[in-house]
């Protein structure tokens, strides 16, 4: 009767496979010195330098606003907790049509928002500042889920400690709180960024695509996918690879502290 | 166990039963939704699928092996190159079109393809690379350079297809940009260009080869020339083909 742990192994043997053939094609379709030298081609390195300063802004957003939020729902009870946790959550399963269309309802220029935005000079659309806002809306709930739980997952006996002995509240979510939470924040930060990089579809709708203003890598990959396949391949083995490199760093930091935490108990 | 290989079976088509309807699948420009979508519902023999997508979209997914039956492109050039490469057959053209200048609601605050030079003006065109951004290019590759600078400073998106365009203006978003007259709805008005400016728009399609059902696929490429499809692309707005 040994099916079962067969197939567990089957299963995990099949999801490789499938997740990870796709990735290794763009790596295999196209000599390394290829994609290399189609990286020099006018553009490529703008796109992605936009992907990469746009979504460390949207980073910058969600943590600023995401950690406290986070700390709120994990520490408190409160009515309509439940509610605001899944409406938090909800641009998780949106499709990016979906949050292109309803950016552009609400901060669009004929969005509800839109004229109060235009009357206090702000434009979005067509704007770097839009392509942030549309990575923050889709990155944000990766982070806050992921924070949430993390902050969830201290023992409240630490918090009580600190409390006990004086500390303000403030100092305590950030001396206790945040340290302690630290691997959970920093994994939701890596998940948070790694979707903002590959932010396309609400990107497209609600900022529109421009070289060097709003066309970030995934919609510079899309344009040069009809006109120049071998291009588009080597922009994405570099989203590739830098996603690869983020989720790598933040699992690697997360594994060292609770290396360290496991060192601590003991 | 048995789930597992119930997932991995889940690929493969079932048997067809002997008298199912074929299918045909219809790879075709963005500008074609709405006057194939009407008609294609009236094509004898096969249950038509259709994919619209930028033209240059999607010839190059056929360059890259996804083979629909049927391709029909916004311009000559991309069946003629697939023609070349052996990957269709002989296109024919089948319809012809017109570039005009759309600008949300009636404000006649353009009236001609110089007023797009007005700085701050929010310009939105397609992508170099699919039919309309390049006819786009060819008209103000006929302007004097510099206000072809000035509108081209103007561009704020370049669209994968017509209809990105399309969005962008009924959003408000644009206060002009480039489409077909068979792509202006309710919502916009079409300028239309003089004639020393106007592009030949003209539509090719083709059976794709290694087309599952070539017999079906050639039926549907002759029915855009005559027919129901004929009728409604008329009926959209797209001139018929030039004669011989």
């Amino acid at each position: 009767m040994r099916w079962f742990p067969a197939a567990l192994a089957a299963a995990l043997g099949l999801a490789l496979c499938f997740l990870t053939l796709p990735v290794l094609a763009i790596f295999l379709d196209s000599p390394p010195g290829d994609l290399v030298a189609s990286l020099g081609e006018e553009g490529a390195l703008d796109a992605l330098w936009l992907s990469l300063e746009t979504s460390a802004a949207a980073l910058a957003i969600i943590v600023v606003v995401g950690t406290p939020a986070a700390y709120l729902l994990a520490s408190r009870r409160f009515r309509g907790r439940t509610l605001a946790i899944t409406l938090l959550e909800l641009p998780l399963v949106l499709p990016p049509a979906v949050a292109g269309i309803a950016l552009l309802a609400a901060v669009g220029p004929s969005g509800i928002l839109g004229g109060t935005l235009e009357d206090a000079g702000l434009q979005l659309t067509f704007e770097t500042a839009g392509v942030v806002v549309a990575l923050t809306f889709v990155a944000s709930p990766y982070y806050v889920r992921q924070a949430q739980s993390a902050f969830a997952a201290i023992d409240p006996r630490w918090l009580e400690a600190s409390r006990t002995l004086g500390v303000s509240e403030a100092r305590t979510f950030l001396r206790v709180a945040i340290p302690a939470a630290s691997s959970g924040l920093l994994t939701g930060g890596a998940l948070a960024l790694g979707r903002a990089l590959g932010e396309f579809g609400a990107t497209l709708m609600f900022a529109g695509s421009l070289a060097g203003v709003t066309q970030t890598a995934p919609l510079a990959i899309y344009e040069r996918f009809a006109s120049d396949f071998d291009a588009a391949l080597a922009l994405s083995a570099v989203l590739v690879a830098v996603s690869a490199a983020i989720l790598l760093s933040a699992k690697l930091v997360g594994g060292w502290d609770a290396l360290g935490d496991a060192a601590r108990r003991g | 166990m048995i789930a597992l290989v119930a997932v991995a079976g889940c690929g493969s088509d079932d048997e067809p039963a002997a008298e199912a309807t074929p299918s045909l699948v219809v790879s075709a420009a963005a500008s074609l939704t709405d006057a194939l979508t009407a008609c294609s519902t009236q094509f004898d023999g096969a249950e038509v699928r259709l994919s619209f997508g930028g033209s240059d979209e999607l010839a190059a997914q056929i360059r890259q092996g996804v083979k629909p039956d049927v391709y029909a492109a916004a311009n000559t050039r991309l069946p003629q190159e697939l023609a070349d490469e052996g990957l269709l057959g002989d296109p024919v053209e089948f319809a012809t079109n017109e570039l005009v200048i759309a600008i949300p609601g009636d404000e006649r605050e353009i009236e001609r393809v110089q007023d797009l030079a007005e700085p701050g003006l929010n310009l939105v065109m397609g992508a170099d690379t699919v039919p309309v951004g390049a006819y786009t290019l060819d008209v103000l590759g006929r302007l004097p350079s510099g206000t072809r600078e000035k509108i081209l400073a103007n561009v704020r998106s370049k669209e994968p297809d017509v209809r990105g365009v399309v969005g962008k203006l009924t959003q408000g978003a644009a206060d002009a940009g480039f489409v077909y007259v068979t792509d202006l709805t309710g919502d916009l008005t079409g300028i239309e260009l003089p004639p020393d400016l106007q592009p030949t728009v003209a539509y090719g399609a083709g059976v794709v080869d290694g087309a599952g059902e070539p017999d079906l696929a050639q039926a549907y490429v002759d029915g855009l020339t005559d027919g129901p499809c004929a009728d409604a692309l008329r009926e959209d707005g797209f001139g018929p083909p030039p004669a011989g």
